[in-house]
């Protein structure tokens, strides 16, 4: 029996049993074999919740195997309606954020600037505050301003928020971009403008790409700012799941919600990779 | 355009940036220093908030527990980070592209959906809520930001040091610890303090598996979603403000200092 267990603990990839064996693997252990300790423990914390949500989401009640929950989404215009306005919450933020952090991230890897450390420290610096506190900071200038309309507050809350995501990756990839295509560009008669427009911009979709990431993604599943500054006509899609979770009885229809931002976000996620990718072929090439 | 009118230009947007980013948190500053419940009312300069806010027990105990989850969380994070980035470093293949793609799960998932599969899987193995739950979920969220950090370094040393160790008659443990561990120090480092921080910060998933224990920002939350929060948040805030921005500073400042020490020394 013993023995039977312990190659079965072999196939799985753990490390191999007392005795012999250990010391003759031991010698020879592999550096790789340094990952299975995570890798490990990250299908049980990680990958088995997942599935776990997804079996809530795909049962009813009584544990029969159903489609209601996925039902509910679909045919519940007001939740649609929800999820609409997050996804445009999410958009007009991200755009926001992009129309200020670009021209803030040309302006400081400029020749005025010089890529001013001690400046480009600051912008980032709220990124490590939480968000809660910087929210609550809004909150006050919001009220002091006297901004009565609750989408106003929280999209100017999560731009607030979420900027130095979008200023970062947008910084290192102007502050590290090749001086000579510019000088090039120059060169060959391409007046400032253009230079932007045609070399600039391209050069820097992978930074583009992924400050938008870091924008869209947290911001069309938050449900802390809405909370926070906004009120019942602000509920976003996080705020639909959060409802649902606070009782045990929600917990089959907020799985199936849960899993519908989960594959909304994997597929971002792939058309991210798949637009980055691409360029940075091109841009080896260059 | 003019040189000069171009950086005049420059400036006056960098400065209205600056402003955004900033004038907020010197407003909720200004504003800890009266007392009146309503926010962004004057009533007098009082320090009855920072008098409410170090004798509040409440506010005290979940700053306890912040420490305490952060630290814990991060240290054991640090630790499989680090082995995890030396393992899969070496990876090749569909392994490595296996293994890459289950460190970024949690970080490319929304902070809610993990925080809710979290949530039901406790549940599940009868684990319930509580401390163990959220050393736990902290530990897993932050370990893939210290496996970015320590990854870079692995880069920059000696592939064959580690087998030169074995050669030379170290165990694996021995080697690594001994050999590969101190070259790795500086990218540890800086995954111990992201860990660390993103432990403080994160109040998503906490919030689902917390079971009673308070942390600031489950505090924060909790006292923010309710209308008319009390007016010692303002206290509180203006000195976590005032504190990260200070040990961020601080941080960053040394790390500067190394580096132009270190160039100056090459």
């Amino acid at each position: 029996m013993a023995k039977l267990d312990s190659s079965a603990v072999l196939e799985n990839g753990a490390p191999p049993p007392e005795g012999k064996v250990k010391k003759r693997k031991m010698r020879g252990i592999k550096r790789t074999a340094f990952s299975v300790p995570y890798l490990a423990l990250s299908i049980i914390f990680v990958v088995i919740p997942l599935f776990i949500m997804l079996y809530y989401a795909f049962t009813d009640l009584d544990g029969n195997f159903s489609f209601a929950n996925f039902a509910h989404f679909f045919s519940r215009p007001n939740i649609m309606k929800v999820m609409g306005r997050s996804f445009l919450v999410a958009l007009i933020t991200t755009v926001l954020c992009f129309l200020l952090a670009y021209p803030l991230a040309l302006a400081l890897s400029s020749s005025t600037l010089n890529r001013n450390a001690i400046l480009v420290m600051l912008f980032i610096l709220p990124m490590w505050i939480n968000s809660l506190l910087r929210t609550y900071a809004m909150k006050i200038v919001l009220n002091i301003l006297e901004v009565t309309n609750p989408w106003v507050a929280v999209t100017t809350g999560m731009v607030y928020d979420f900027f130095p995501f979008m200023l970062m990756p947008l910084y290192s990839i102007l502050s590290g971009m090749d001086k000579n295509v510019l000088e090039a560009s120059q060169d060959l008669g391409a007046s400032p403008i253009r230079t932007l427009f045609t070399v600039k911009l391209p050069l820097s979709l992978p930074g583009i790409v992924s400050g938008v990431l870091m924008v869209f993604m947290p911001t069309v599943s938050t449900f802390a700012i809405s909370d926070i500054l906004g009120n019942t006509d602000t509920y976003l899609f996080g705020n639909v799941i959060d409802q649902w979770f606070r009782n045990s009885g929600g917990w089959h229809i907020g799985s199936a919600y849960s899993f519908i931002l989960l594959v909304l976000i994997a597929v971002t996620v792939l058309i991210a990779n798949k637009v980055t990718k691409g360029r940075t072929e091109v841009g080896g090439v260059l | 355009m003019n040189k000069t009118v171009k950086s005049v230009l420059i400036w006056a947007f960098v400065g209205v940036m600056l402003a955004f980013m900033y004038l907020p948190i010197i407003i909720l500053i200004v504003y800890s220093f009266t007392d009146a419940k309503a926010l962004g009312v004057w009533s007098g300069f009082s320090m009855e908030l920072y008098v409410n806010l170090f004798t509040d027990s409440e506010i005290l105990s979940a700053l306890g527990n912040s420490m305490i989850l952060a630290a814990s969380s991060a240290t054991l994070a640090t630790i499989l980070g680090t082995t995890a980035a030396v393992g899969i470093f070496y990876l090749r293949k569909w392994k490595k592209t296996a293994a890459d793609f289950i460190a970024n799960i949690t970080m490319e998932n929304a902070e809610i959906v993990t925080g809710v599969a979290f949530m039901m899987f406790f549940l599940a193995i009868n684990l319930g809520y509580g401390w163990p739950a959220l050393i736990i979920a902290h530990t897993m969220i932050t370990v893939p930001y210290v496996i970015l950090s320590v990854t870079p370094r692995l880069n920059q040393i000696n592939p064959n040091l580690y087998e030169a160790g074995l050669d030379l008659g170290a165990s694996p443990i021995r080697s690594l610890v001994t050999v590969v561990i101190p070259q790795l120090l500086p990218g540890m480092i800086s995954g111990f303090i992201m860990a660390f921080t993103l432990s403080l910060d994160d109040f998503i998933i906490s919030k689902f598996i917390n079971g009673g224990v308070e942390t600031i920002p489950i505090y924060l939350y909790n006292a923010l979603a309710k209308r008319g929060a009390d007016p010692t948040l303002r206290a509180l805030s203006s000195v976590l403000f005032i504190a990260v921005l200070t040990v961020l500073i601080v941080m960053n400042v040394v790390s500067a200092k190394r580096k132009k020490q270190a160039a100056k020394a090459v």
